[in-house]
């Protein structure tokens, strides 16, 4: 039973490879490294349907569509650029897996590099005010409250015996 | 001297809870966020340029250009998208309150398929365009049907619908919107 159902899993894993690659199978390429160079592209773009799956993956109508498109551009020898903008002025930045630089987005690109510095000052500020408080000398004051708590503890233990 | 340094070590343990706080607070306004709902670029934006047969008359062709001038709402549908379905009953109420002229865009459709639908649920649509390859659907940004996008005399975009419209939409967005491109008219 074990064995049928591996096999069955392993069957359906190769089965869910094919689909991802069948996407594709409608284009012509000049070579391997052409289709290569088309499916690299289209893997960065995001399916606005089925948002997890990219351009490349997605076998939603609109991402057929927007494939049809960007073959056609592609073949029209626009470059990488062109065809990413033709995208980003019809669906907005969301399109890209990866967000560009620019203002709005400056909090995400460099927020973990700041709170990485703001954690990394905290530790060394913490590390180094825990060290101070042990080379903590005591004033004449302290020394005569220690000793009288001391003689007090020794006094309570004294009594308990 | 001992109690006094106690008090502001022990507020700096509860920063750890307003960081969390904090944290916890985009995460509860995020779970009420669609992330279905794209905000689109073309917002204040010429709408894209156009040239579709109508779904009557396969020989009509409607522009952008021809529609200059007036204030319209495109609405983008489809007879196999279900919330089109409930959005027509608001359609048909815009259109009976005749305060904007409607333009259909049947996407991606079988006219056969259009025209039946329109028979049963009445047309508020003062045209319907068709965009067989889903193409223009493309130039607007279109992701999933329905859409409507609100575009004014200069043919700028003004507002996206994204999804059904409802109801409230009427009085709480399209109405105001209307006196406002009117306004800005004058």
């Amino acid at each position: 039973m074990k064995t049928v159902k591996l096999a069955i899993f392993i069957g359906l894993f190769f089965i869910s490879g094919l689909a991802g690659a069948a996407a594709l199978s409608s284009y012509t390429f000049a070579d391997q490294e052409e289709e290569q160079a088309f499916r690299e592209l289209t893997a960065k773009i995001r399916c606005l349907v089925c948002q997890n799956q990219s351009l490349a993956d997605s076998d939603a109508e609109l991402a057929n569509d927007l494939r049809r498109e960007v073959y056609a551009l592609w073949k029209e020898k626009k470059s990488e650029d062109e065809i990413v903008d033709f995208l980003v002025s019809r669906y907005g930045d969301f399109v890209l897996y990866d967000p560009p630089l620019k203002p709005s987005t400056y909090i995400l690109w460099f927020g973990p590099f700041f709170l990485f510095l703001l954690g990394g000052y905290i530790l060394s500020r913490t590390l180094k005010s825990k060290t101070e408080d042990k080379e903590v000398e005591l004033t004449n004051e302290d020394q005569q409250r220690l000793k009288t708590l001391l003689d007090d503890d020794n006094e309570n233990q004294e009594a308990t015996k | 001297m001992i109690e006094e340094s106690k008090t502001p070590s022990r507020m700096r343990y509860l920063i750890p809870l307003f960081l969390f706080l904090i944290m916890a607070g985009f995460l509860l306004k995020g779970l009420f966020m669609d992330p279905r709902h794209i905000p689109s670029v073309l917002i204040n934006k010429p709408a894209p340029e156009f040239n579709l047969p109508t779904l009557y008359d396969p020989e009509k062709t409607v522009s952008k250009e021809s529609m200059k001038g007036k204030v319209w709402l495109l609405n983008v549908w489809a007879s196999w998208c279900g919330a089109c379905r409930a959005e027509h009953q608001v359609l048909n109420t815009i259109a009976g309150m005749k305060i904007v002229d409607i333009v259909g865009l049947d996407y991606k459709d079988e006219a056969v398929d259009g025209k039946r639908w329109l028979k049963q649920l009445g047309n508020p649509y003062t045209e319907v365009l068709v965009d067989k390859s889903g193409r223009t659907g493309i130039d607007f940004g279109v992701y999933g049907v329905p859409e409507s996008f609100l575009i004014d005399g200069e043919g700028v975009i003004r507002h996206k619908f994204t999804g059904p419209l409802y109801y409230p939409d009427i009085k709480g967005t399209l109405i105001p919107l209307l006196e406002k491109i009117k306004e800005g008219a004058k």
